[in-house]
């Protein structure tokens, strides 16, 4: 169907053109695309700079803190992914909780400061003016960042699960310390779980709609968006499809420099270039 | 003889896991090229000792002294000494190279001495030729090996062996046992064993020190341990041995000791038993005999064997006495003929030399 053409509302022509593909890389579509992509890895990236120590805190706490916490990250994934998302708007809105507290918070500053006399001096602004944390780039990333940190933290808790804990002791044993014994012995165990977090971030947070139509501005919309938008209400189906198909193949080549990238670790360690 | 340099020394150590104590104030040395092993039953904190003295836990009171100097609040990346885990603890991302130079990297050692000091060890361990294969990839023989080599090759102080060949079949248990030997003279280095095992424990170390509850009960040489033991749990946790008890008297300077068992026994020794102390005998020392033999220096005895425990190269007879009470004793397998008398039922004499009888503090 994305080489097929539109020739009434609901008449395709399957005239095997590539002009939807063409189409997807001019100017704004290419943006949209870019811009879904950057906004993925730095999505990915953040959740794996929390994930690592959260799932080391677990990894490492006793078994009945370790199941609290688990089953605490795992509960919100019971959910409907709306319903948390409607969730974040309630906390990030301009009168929302967040803006509320740092209200509160502005509130008894100023109590105090008048305490002593300083209220006119205007240390903290003359009045409280609200974050705006909604409808931008940055309420994408964090709706992004709290729906799929889960998927980031389960791997690597599970590859850190694994880890003999002779082998950091075996480590400092022998002379490193913990940033070594991080780095050397810790971190090349935990790559496995690390990449599988980086894909079950990475490919969903490509595709997701829902988060940037809810808690996204005109400004940070995301492919997902834009393809929904042309089986819904531009009714432009092969467009949309050759822009999901798009998505499909980025999302097969990373898969793939996956597969290449291991086989060819693997195949020096046998060599023994490592 | 001339005092052997101390390596390690640990004063009134003392180590608590909640309620449970492990060590119980411990004080031990242990000299320059010893073999030590600490034998004791599993979960008497012997393993505790050894991550002491690495620094893995820390004491709650008491101080570990390496080569003269108080370690006790050293951390363990930097005190010289290095262990040999029970499950090997290999990383195991790396290959057997990496896995020994591990610790030489870390110590600003030029990379041509590195190579040096890596091919060296690799002879010694018989492991040349496995340099780039991964821990997954060897038996559990040769992750000993390596392990081991990733100790030794940072020339330790002292390296620490944490039951590491409790995981090997007999056989390959008794081969890695002599080459342990072997390398720690060739080598002239300190090695501190943990084990369980009592053969492992005679067959292998210099000193042994038997550990019961957190607490040493005694330390001794190998041979002095098996033959002259002073306590009864090291005599009984340390092989088999027929406990004889009774009370003694000292009549001329002799011991005379009144017992359950024998009887009468005339101890050619001017000591006195301690209070609530006892004797003991092993039962390889007890002879079978042709008739009651009346030697002054030999206690014989009769009775009707009631158990045959057959070993191949040795038997091990419990018989039962007139009154009642049971003696264990060994017997070489000579004769295949010799087999068939050894019957279950069967009455036999025996008799052992007083001299070879133990005194006990319980």
């Amino acid at each position: 169907m994305s080489y097929g053409q539109k020739v009434d509302i609901i008449d395709i022509d399957y005239s095997w053109s590539f002009i939807n593909y063409a189409r997807a890389t001019d100017g704004v579509y290419f943006i949209t695309l870019f811009k879904s992509v950057i906004i993925s890895l730095i999505t990915t990236f953040l959740c794996l700079l929390i994930a690592i120590p959260v799932a080391f805190y677990i990894s490492f706490s006793s078994v009945r803190v370790k199941s609290i916490l688990l089953v605490s990250i795992l509960l919100p994934l019971w959910t409907n992914l709306l319903i948390r998302t409607y969730s974040l708007i309630a906390l990030l809105r301009t009168k929302g909780h967040i803006n509320n507290a740092l209200e509160n918070l502005w509130e008894s500053a100023n109590y105090l400061l008048s305490f002593f006399r300083l209220a006119n001096h205007n240390f903290i602004g003359e009045s409280f003016t609200p974050l705006s944390l909604m409808h931008n780039n940055f309420s994408v990333i964090f709706g992004l960042i709290y729906i799929y940190v889960p998927f980031m933290i389960i791997p690597i808790y599970l590859v850190l699960e694994k880890i003999d804990r002779n082998i950091l002791e075996a480590s400092y044993d022998l002379g490193a310390n913990h940033k070594i014994t991080f780095f050397k012995i810790i971190m090349p165990n935990i790559s496995v779980g690390i990449t599988s977090g980086i894909i079950l971030v990475f490919i969903p947070c490509l595709g997701s709609f829902i988060i940037p139509e809810l808690l996204g501005g005109a400004d940070s919309q995301m492919i997902g968006n834009i393809i929904e938008r042309q089986f819904k209400s531009a009714n432009d189906w092969p467009f949309g499809s050759a822009l999901s198909f798009i998505l499909i193949y980025i999302t097969i080549i990373i898969l793939g420099v996956r597969y290449v990238y291991s086989k060819l670790y693997s195949r020096l360690y046998q060599r023994g270039v490592s | 003889m001339t005092e052997k340099k101390t390596t390690i020394e640990l004063k009134k150590l003392n180590k608590k896991f909640g309620d449970i104590i492990a060590v119980n104030d411990v004080s031990l040395k242990i000299s320059e090229n010893d073999f030590f092993t600490i034998l004791g039953p599993s979960g008497c904190g012997k393993s505790t000792i050894l991550r002491l003295i690495a620094g893995l836990e820390v004491q709650d009171s008491g101080a570990v002294i390496i080569n003269n100097k108080d370690s006790s609040f050293v951390q363990a990346n930097e005190r010289p000494v290095n262990m040999v885990f029970q499950s090997y603890a290999l990383f195991p991302h790396l290959s057997v190279r990496d896995n020994i130079e591990f610790g030489l990297k870390l110590k600003k050692i030029s990379n041509i001495d590195i190579k040096i000091r890596v091919e060296e060890i690799l002879e010694l361990v018989k492991m040349n030729g496995y340099d780039f294969k991964l821990p997954s990839e060897l038996s559990g023989g040769q992750k000993q090996r390596v392990a081991l080599a990733r100790a030794i090759v940072n020339k330790p102080k002292i390296v620490l062996l944490d039951e590491p060949l409790s995981a090997l079949d007999a056989n390959l248990r008794m081969e890695m046992q002599q080459e342990l030997v072997n390398i720690q003279r060739n080598l002239k280095m300190t090695f501190m064993l943990v084990t369980h095992d009592q053969d492992e424990a005679l067959s292998i170390s210099s000193k042994i020190a038997i550990m019961e509850n957190g607490k040493i009960i005694e330390t001794n040489t190998a041979t002095n341990m098996y033959e002259y033991p002073s306590k009864k749990f090291s005599a009984e946790f340390l092989g088999r041995i027929n406990i004889i008890e009774g009370a003694s008297s000292l009549i001329d300077n002799r011991m005379l000791f009144n017992s359950d068992t024998f009887g009468k026994i005339n101890l050619e020794r001017d000591i006195k038993l301690p209070k609530d102390g006892v004797l003991g005998i092993r039962p390889e020392k007890i002879i079978i005999e042709t008739g009651l033999n009346k030697h002054k220096n030999r206690v014989s005895m009769n009775g009707t064997i009631t158990n045959w425990t057959y070993y191949g190269d040795v038997s091990y007879i419990t018989i039962e006495l007139k009154n009642k009470s049971k003696v264990y004793i060994n017997v070489q397998n000579i004769h295949r003929n010799s087999l068939q008398e050894l019957n279950i039922g069967k009455k036999l004499f025996a008799s052992f030399d007083i001299n070879d009888l133990i005194i006990l503090e319980k």
